[in-house]
């Protein structure tokens, strides 16, 4: 490609189109000038308001926090991952009862907020005591942690199982005949021919997934397990600065941005063989 | 004819806007949490009420302004009341030097004193540092009683909560082994079917630094002149024996304190 550029250039090339100022250019010139100085304005705020007291204290919470969102979500998204196979399987089973279980489990955990299912899962089953004793779930329910990562895991399963689902789905049917004509059983045909092609599909939808529940985990300071959010609130409420939320956003933004930078680099690894 | 049709009417539409905001300048609005029984909290039917409710209308009675509420989470109240939302808190919000660098306060209008309930068959026997290490202790997060459980418990987990209903189910459950409030809030609620579970410790002797003289009422930075209007009334309720009622009404002591 670049060399066919190269080549180009000791030809004649035609002249370059005049770039001339349309209303588009000007509106979108202006438009990122605004931005721009938004992001000047930003970064000035920050400047002036730098406080090395406020620093001191607070960046080693921040610290903390950051390291409880991100083992929060990395925890929920794994367990997630592995709790969605089956429930993606039943999904795709033509057994009538299987589909009805996961069908209304994936309806419950995407129907109804985050917040609710950390909220029931924390106090509604606390209102269980006794009976949670009588059958030793008492001291996993206890544990604030436990009852988080148990709340985010299965709601980011419903998610997973279904792009999961959907995924396979998008894998054309003619797959799974050809490889049955080249004699590979059910499971060689899933594992070597559709999961890597169906993989393609999927990574995306899993990338924006994992962005969400780090966003979405930003409620879990409301069953006292403080994250990221948990500790700008904590340090808001000690301040009253409104720089600690903008360092939080920022804090966010970067997570999310290196994130969304890997599931590039992954995707680039794994589809090398459809460019050219 | 039409677009001059259009200009005109939203023209006389903004006027009209304007002129009834002008004629409901009288209204206060006043900003309160409405989840801190007895002082604030919501009925069943969605009704405020409660010892801060109450006094807050006499002192608007006795300034001759309407006053309308305005619920509002403990943790972006003052935020709300600086973004013009409202015009003052009562919410029993404690006048410290930490919030005063960003709202001014009324004088206070009660004071009373921090204590520590725990499960009936606790083996907690006082509310010391001592008596509490090892233990899990709740408070309401951003008050003055996590300020206070923080520095002074500090062998002890102190867990923050969004609200005292959020706390009070953990304690009823046995996920804490204590909590930290203020005693009126914390006898209010040993005395529902809810918290029979539980009872009370004993009471801490405030700590002026921390706890600051009482609950007071915010007001924006500057704005004199309803602060000096709601010192007026406060002394005013005190004087002619309307504080004095609502005081009956709710509690069998003088919460206003020395």
């Amino acid at each position: 490609m670049s060399g066919a550029v190269q080549h180009s250039e000791i030809i004649d090339r035609p002249p370059p189109p005049v770039r001339r100022w349309t209303r588009e250019r000007v509106v979108g010139n202006a438009l990122l000038a605004i931005w721009i100085l938004f992001g000047l304005g930003l970064a000035l705020f920050l400047l002036r308001a730098w406080d090395p007291e406020l620093m001191a204290k607070y960046a080693p919470l921040y610290m903390s926090g950051v390291g409880v969102t991100l083992s929060l979500v990395g925890i929920s998204v794994v367990i997630g991952a592995a709790l969605s196979i089956p429930i993606a399987y039943a999904r795709m089973s033509s057994n009538r009862v299987l589909n009805a279980i996961s069908y209304a489990y994936v309806y419950f955990f995407r129907g109804t907020p985050l917040l609710a299912q950390a909220f029931l899962i924390y106090y509604g089953f606390g209102s269980f005591r006794p009976q949670l004793e009588a059958i030793g779930l008492w001291s996993f329910f206890r544990e604030a942690w436990y009852c988080a990562v148990l709340a985010f895991s299965l709601n980011t399963a419903a998610y997973q199982a279904e792009i999961l689902r959907g995924a396979i789905e998008s894998v054309p049917r003619g797959q799974w005949d050809g490889a049955a004509s080249l004699g590979l059983s059910k499971l060689q045909t899933m594992r070597k021919i559709v999961l890597p092609q169906a993989l393609i599909v999927a990574l995306r939808p899993y990338g924006n997934e994992i962005i969400l529940m780090i966003k979405g985990s930003a409620i879990v300071a409301i069953i006292t397990v403080y994250d990221l959010m948990g500790e700008t609130r904590r340090a808001y409420s000690r301040t009253f600065d409104f720089q600690t939320y903008l360092w939080a956003a920022l804090i966010y933004l970067s997570i999310v941005e290196a994130l969304r930078n890997a599931i590039e680099w992954i995707e680039r690894r794994i589809t090398q063989h459809l460019k050219r | 004819m039409r677009f001059a049709l259009r200009i005109a009417l939203a023209a006389s539409a903004i006027a009209l806007a304007v002129g009834s905001s002008q004629a409901q300048e009288k209204t206060l609005k006043i900003g309160t949490e409405g989840a801190y029984p007895p002082f604030n909290n919501l009925t069943s039917d969605g009704k405020l009420e409660g010892f801060d409710i109450d006094i807050a209308q006499a002192l608007c009675d006795e300034m001759k302004v309407k006053c309308e509420f305005v619920t509002q989470d403990w943790d972006g109240i003052i935020p709300a009341l600086q973004a013009g939302k409202f015009d003052a808190i009562v919410a029993s919000m404690s006048i410290t030097p930490e919030r005063l660098k960003q709202v001014d306060f009324s004088n206070k209008y009660y004071n009373t004193p921090p204590a520590i309930a725990a499960p009936k068959d606790t083996d907690i026997k006082g509310v010391t540092k001592e008596d509490l290490a090892g233990k899990t202790i709740g408070v309401q997060g951003s008050t003055t009683h996590f300020n206070y459980s923080e520095q002074t418990y500090t062998d002890s987990t102190v867990k923050p909560y969004p609200s005292a209903q959020e706390y009070q189910l953990d304690l009823a459950n046995g996920r804490l082994d204590a909590v930290n409030d203020d005693v009126v809030v914390l006898q209010q609620w040993l005395d529902t079917p809810e918290g029979a579970c539980c009872k009370l410790v004993g009471t801490i002797t405030p700590v002026e630094s921390i706890h600051g003289p009482g609950a007071g009422i915010a007001v924006r930075k500057g704005d004199d002149e309803l602060r000096e209007k709601l010192n007026a009334a406060i002394a005013a309720i005190r004087a002619n024996g309307k504080y004095q009622e609502i005081n009956d009404k709710y509690f069998k002591f003088d919460v206003y304190g020395s």
